[in-house]
């Protein structure tokens, strides 16, 4: 009897000891993740004085808070914050655009051997995209588009294995009777496809949207190619001009970088459940 | 299969087939196009280019396999690309994975605040990789960082993180761990789908918790756990960005002291749009197509302890 007493608050206490392992480890690990954004915004508001002093100032006394403003004018930040919001836009548009009516194909329209045709499709995911880097590139030089931002915007137009993929489970799981009702009905597939499918699936293409539009923003390797007029860059190409000058001003770098993070983070904080969503959809792809 | 050979030997179908084949291919007629335009076109062309001297300006002109020869017998700097991106797969990727897979079994212990600690992770991971790689660049600074202050403040000597050859390959793989949230919350995400009562049961008959992890927890998320090395051994084969902000210098070169962070991506770019060489780069892009393939085929043939358990 007391054996098992015993016993029992053991486990209690050992629940405890584990529960409270488990929060201090979370926390510090909480703070390590945090401690470079604090240390880029902190850094953002030192005095070019500050900035060498050492031991650093971990909070600067007199934060500059011009350091934003003047961030924005060292480079041209506007300029290449909006075209990347342009090919961003245009990517986010191409792919949903394009990834829907061929997961429809794929998916609500049972013509023979589109099992296969999809296997084949979904290979192309694994292929390195450096393996039709140099082709592609050539192509969009004959084409007279490198400089221009066609040859970034242009490809979303076809498709993207795999958000054809998210948005064809999405769609195998509507009932097929729902189109067969609207087909007797005398809807075409283009009706079925704009008044019925398009309005479920909104939760999906709404995380297509996201994650296409986060990726492109991301991107460097892309612009860092075909973008070769300084006035074209995207924001990513951007922050590489403080690299290049000479007395690297690390305040405004930092304070031009925080900017160009805000837009992710704050789409994050107003997206997070479609986010949370889009992370458990790639999961269920194993 | 079964289904295709039937459709060949009777190409005859039905007249409400034959719709269905001809509006369902107008409907994935972008994803043709796409196919072709992008992907199986251009493969063979760096094919073809492979096999040529091609600086853009002249046409190319054939060469055989002297592209290959070359890098293989006599490229040294190709050499280090290919060792330093395997380091980066071998080391790296299991390094950030085993971590990853640590703390989504931590968050997955049900403590509180549980959404905060999501975002606080997955931050890193959506931001823009230049704007965060230039925080590390002065985290990592030999002379100002405060991971040196750090250092100094404990009573050991500074270290090159990015200007020590020994140094650079764990500095970068140590930044990204800071990259790797949506892997953790991809892990998460299958845990808390693993079914309770299998570890209740499990429990009841006397199994303690690495027990349950490893013969429970872990086979029910496999499938998971095989994506994301699938996915990320193809992407850390193509690592570039952070390594190329890291060590991009004034004029417009990258790749470190001694291309002690020389990756594999990182030299092709040079070779085929800073050097122009672009049948020598389209060599070097086949040959990553070849690993990344073999890479692949080898992981799928060893996939036996991927449990695949029946939808409810």
């Amino acid at each position: 009897m007391t054996a098992s007493i015993h016993w029992r608050e053991n486990r209690i206490v050992q629940d405890r000891i584990k529960k409270a392992i488990a929060y201090t480890i979370v926390i510090i690990m909480a703070v390590a993740y945090i401690f470079p954004l604090y240390w880029l915004i902190v850094t953002a508001l030192k005095t070019d004085v500050e900035i060498f002093q050492q031991p650093p100032p971990i909070f600067p006394p007199n934060p500059q808070w011009q350091n934003f403003g003047e961030s924005t004018t060292y480079i041209p930040f506007w300029r290449y914050m909006w075209n990347t919001i342009v090919i961003s836009g245009l990517t986010v548009l191409g792919t949903v655009l394009s990834c829907t009516f061929i997961a429809y194909g794929f998916a609500r329209i049972r013509w023979p051997g589109r099992n296969i045709i999809f296997l084949i499709y979904l290979s192309t995911i694994m292929l390195p995209s450096q393996v039709t880097l140099i082709p592609l590139y050539l192509i969009f030089r004959d084409l007279g588009w490198v400089g221009t931002f066609l040859p970034l915007v242009v490809p979303h137009f076809f498709g993207n294995a795999l958000y054809v993929f998210l948005l064809r489970q999405f769609l195998l799981t509507i009932p097929l009777e729902l189109s067969d009702a609207a087909k007797i009905d005398g809807a075409s597939e283009l009706g079925i496809l704009w008044y019925i499918m398009i309005p479920l699936m909104r939760p999906a293409l709404a995380v297509v949207a996201l994650f296409t539009f986060v990726q492109t923003y991301r991107d460097f390797l892309g612009p860092l190619i075909y973008l070769q007029n300084q006035q074209d860059w995207t924001i990513s190409l951007g922050l590489k001009l403080f690299q290049n000058m000479y007395g690297a001003q690390w305040q405004l770098m930092m304070a031009a970088s925080t900017l160009a993070m805000l837009p992710t983070i704050v789409l994050f904080f107003f997206t997070q459940k479609t986010f949370t969503r889009g992370i458990a959809l790639t999961g269920l792809k194993g | 299969m079964y289904q295709m050979a039937f459709t060949f030997r009777r190409p005859r179908l039905s007249k409400q087939q034959r719709r269905a084949l001809i509006v369902g291919l107008l409907f994935i007629s972008p994803a043709i196009i796409g196919f072709f335009v992008f992907n199986i076109g251009p493969i063979v062309q760096s094919l073809q280019y492979s096999f040529t001297r091609y600086n853009i300006l002249q046409p190319p002109r054939w060469v055989g396999l002297n592209n290959y020869k070359f890098l293989i017998e006599s490229d040294r700097v190709f050499r280090i690309g290919i060792s330093n991106t395997l380091y980066m797969v071998l080391i790296g990727l299991p390094i950030h994975l085993v971590f990853n897979m640590l703390m989504a079994l931590l968050l997955n212990t049900r403590i509180k605040g549980l959404s905060l600690y999501r975002s606080i992770f997955y931050i890193p991971s959506i931001t823009p990789v230049v704007a965060s790689t230039i925080v590390w660049l002065w985290i990592f600074n030999g002379q100002f960082g405060i991971l040196n202050e750090f250092l100094k403040f404990v009573g050991l000597p500074p270290i090159g993180w990015l200007t020590d050859p020994k140094w650079v390959k764990p500095s970068l793989i140590f930044m990204g761990a800071w990259f790797g949230g949506n892997t953790i919350l991809i892990y998460l995400a299958s845990l808390q789908d693993v079914p309770y009562d299998l570890l209740e049961s499990a429990e009841l008959d006397g199994a303690n918790a690495i027990q349950k992890t490893f013969r429970i927890t872990l086979p029910m998320i496999s499938p998971v756990i095989f994506y994301t090395i699938i996915v990320n051994v193809i992407g850390y084969f193509q690592y570039f960005t952070e390594a190329w902000v890291m060590t991009a210098t004034r004029d417009g070169s990258a790749g470190g002291v001694a291309n002690s962070a020389m990756f594999y991506s990182m030299y092709l770019y040079q070779t085929a749009f800073q050097q122009f060489k672009m049948g020598y780069a389209s060599a070097q892009a086949w040959i990553l197509f070849m690993i990344v393939l073999i890479a692949t085929v080898f992981l799928f043939k060893t996939a036996g302890w991927v449990y695949y358990h029946a939808e409810d």
